[in-house]
């Protein structure tokens, strides 16, 4: 680390067998009022969501619009509020034993509109030592670190210093969104879509760079995109959302060689193939993503399901193990006992 | 065959504040019922060829120069009637926004029967008719009921196929599809892509597809053209460009597709950024983030070399391949 350095990393405590985020139970539910004399409707954004990140680890969480992704990044990092649920931070719970803003120290986020997220009033020194400054730290020396960290990021602090945001291309900027992060020396990182409005030739540079940035400083990344070339390059363990639930989570490669959840099967068959001799030539499943509003009961894939019997509409299938190590999936073909003609086809020993 | 589309040496300059140089020189045959993917970044000048094409950049801020031609008919001398008659009739677009294209207070079916009456003078009955008929063409579930929704009450994919219909209700000889795809879910992206290529057979249409996206290009085009600071770096059949990229750009965007990339290893990247466009080039735009970069590279305009089978590619590496024999 460079002299510069100002705000101490957070130590740790758990220990490396300590995940270092838990988020148990989340949910949250919107209230959407329908106009005069419509009743007024929930969109339940995200669902009795539990998930954890190891120290260390990229999690990828993908899924289409409308699955709760960008609201389950924000409601880890206190962006809104949560209706039910709890969350901890390397073993201590959010609201108890550490304050909010502690934990947005320890936790920072990089969103998909490079443009959107800066203050265009601010040079880029001033917008990377501004969260210091906040905390604390010396005027001076935090801007010395906001110079350091530009290097860090493959930008000439004497040629961008002293830049505003206009003045930057999309991939530059995103860069400095990432230097920003970087400045209160937090522990994870939740990048939401972030590297999705680059120019695919841009989008590699940053890949590399977050890869780079992961090792010297000691990262645990949350990634978050619609992507799925891009959450295999990166993640070691997926979740896969869908209107608001998690329908299946596992290491990349076992997700990958088999994924068990037939949502998670159409959306890896949905993507474009890149062969000119094996082009795609079915659609794998028809139709859009229903409404969050009032979504289908049961499992809530139930209604483009090719698998789909009456228990599916009934039962919510719970995340059950699939025999692979750490690899689960919400489907009743998982689950042995669930009564689906199917049953246990995709599950243990199958 | 004569090309039903004939784009020669076509430049576009923006004029304002700051001058833009969005087109230096495009060259594009598009036979009939042929798809030809126009691939690039953003700013390579894919969208504005479009436009162009259409006549649909603003006059008095835009410098055209160079030839356009549609059926053999040149655009660039058409009057504004006959431009009119020409968009969505001979010609029609398709965008990536389909709740912009779309007018929010008519009806799906009100809005296609519009431009059926216009184009083809038949009774606003008729139009409704034709309209019912392409909605179920563009595979709408419950037609019918769709006719007279308004676009809000619609789902993105249902949008975006109210859009294709609205394109194609007047039965068009080339479609323009600006990105069409991008905005929508995976796996919707993949039924409009095949809906399209179903369409466009259908039809017999030519089509130009934009996108940035190489998968997307592969899925839907015959014939690939790559763009960069608005110039064709490199055309020829899906297959040879993909198989066998001949310009160090395209093999760069190849390359740092993540697509099979595997963990551990780091993606290729192109290093640098695409050009400012605020100035004539000179020589070849893509020679400063090129690793094979040469003197020969900075020297005058650098024509496209057929290297076999009409693959073209801009750089005078091909050139010295094709002199060498």
């Amino acid at each position: 680390m460079s002299e510069a350095e100002v705000l101490a990393p957070v130590s740790d405590i758990g220990g490396p067998a300590q995940p270092l985020l838990q988020v148990q139970n989340l949910s949250k539910h919107f209230t959407v009022s329908g106009g005069l004399f419509a009743r007024k409707s929930v969109v339940r954004a995200v669902d009795d969501v539990s998930l954890s990140v190891d120290k260390g680890e990229v999690v990828g969480i993908v899924g289409e619009s409308g699955c709760g992704k960008s609201t389950t990044a924000r409601l880890i990092i206190g962006l809104i509020e949560t209706d039910e649920g709890t969350i901890l931070f390397d073993g201590e719970t959010v609201g108890s034993a550490i304050s909010l803003r502690e934990l947005r120290r320890r936790v920072q986020m990089v969103f998909q509109d490079s443009y959107a997220s800066l203050n265009p009033r601010l040079t880029i020194e001033d917008t990377i030592a501004f969260g210091p400054k906040v905390h604390g730290v010396d005027p001076e020396k935090a801007r010395e670190h906001a110079r350091d960290l530009l290097r860090r990021v493959g930008l000439d602090p004497a040629v961008f210093a002293a830049r505003y945001p206009h003045e930057l291309s999309g991939g530059q900027r995103q860069r400095v969104n990432i230097a920003r992060a970087l400045a209160l020396s937090p522990r994870l990182v939740i990048l939401d879509e972030a590297v999705s409005a680059l120019d695919k030739s841009v989008e590699a540079q940053v890949l590399n760079l977050l890869i780079d940035l992961k090792e010297q400083f000691g990262l645990t990344y949350i990634f978050i995109s619609h992507d799925l070339n891009v959450i295999r390059f990166i993640s070691d363990r997926i979740v896969v959302m869908y209107l608001g639930e998690v329908v299946e989570t596992g290491p990349v490669e076992a997700l990958w060689d088999r994924p068990r959840h037939p949502y998670t099967q159409a959306l890896f068959a949905a993507m474009p193939s890149l062969d000119p001799d094996h082009r795609t030539q079915k659609p794998p499943i028809a139709g859009d993503p229903p409404n969050p509003i009032d979504p289908p009961s049961g499992c809530r894939f139930h209604t483009r399901c090719a698998f789909a019997e009456p228990v599916c509409s009934s039962t919510v299938p719970k995340l059950a193990p699939t025999g692979v190590a750490l690899h689960l999936a919400a489907c009743h073909m998982v689950d042995p006992n669930s009564g689906h003609s199917l049953a246990g086809s995709r599950g243990p020993g199958s | 065959m004569n090309p039903i589309v004939e784009i020669s040496d076509l430049h576009v300059r923006f004029k304002g504040e700051r001058t833009v140089h969005a087109l230096n020189g495009v060259d594009i045959a598009l036979a009939q019922g042929e798809v030809l993917g126009l691939l690039g970044e953003s700013g390579s000048g894919k969208s504005v060829t479009l436009r162009a094409l259409l006549r649909m950049l603003p006059p008095r801020r835009t410098d055209l120069k160079g030839s356009i031609r549609v059926e053999g008919r040149d655009v660039m001398t058409l009057d504004e009637d006959a431009l009119e008659r020409m968009r969505g009739g001979t010609v029609s677009m398709i965008f990536q926004e389909p709740m912009l294209a779309l007018d929010p207070v008519y009806t799906i079916g009100d809005q296609i029967a519009e431009s059926v009456v216009k184009h083809e003078g038949v009774s606003f009955a008729a139009g409704r008719q034709r309209a019912l008929e392409m909605l179920e063409t563009v595979r709408i579930p419950s037609p019918r009921r769709r006719l007279d929704a308004y676009p809000h009450e619609m789902s993105g994919g249902m949008r975006q196929r109210a859009m294709i219909e609205l394109a194609l209700a007047c039965k068009p000889k080339v479609l323009l599809a600006d990105e069409p795809t991008t905005a929508l879910d995976a796996t919707v992206q993949i039924q409009i892509l095949l809906l399209l290529r179903e369409l466009q057979r259908e039809f017999g249409m030519a089509v130009i597809f934009v996108t940035h996206d190489i998968g997307v290009a592969v899925e839907i085009s015959d014939r690939i053209a790559v763009m960069y600071a608005g110039r064709i770096v490199e055309s020829g059949t899906l297959r040879d460009v993909v198989k066998h990229p001949s310009h160090p750009y395209t093999r760069g965007l190849l390359a740092s597709t993540l697509h099979g990339a595997h963990r551990g290893t780091r993606l290729q990247a192109i290093p640098g950024a695409p050009p400012r466009l605020d100035q004539a080039p000179v020589g070849c735009s893509f020679s400063p983030r090129c690793s094979q970069v040469s003197s020969a590279c900075a020297v005058e305009t650098i024509p496209l070399s057929d290297i076999g089978n009409d693959h073209r590619v801009r750089c005078v590496l091909a050139e010295r391949v094709l002199q060498a024999g």
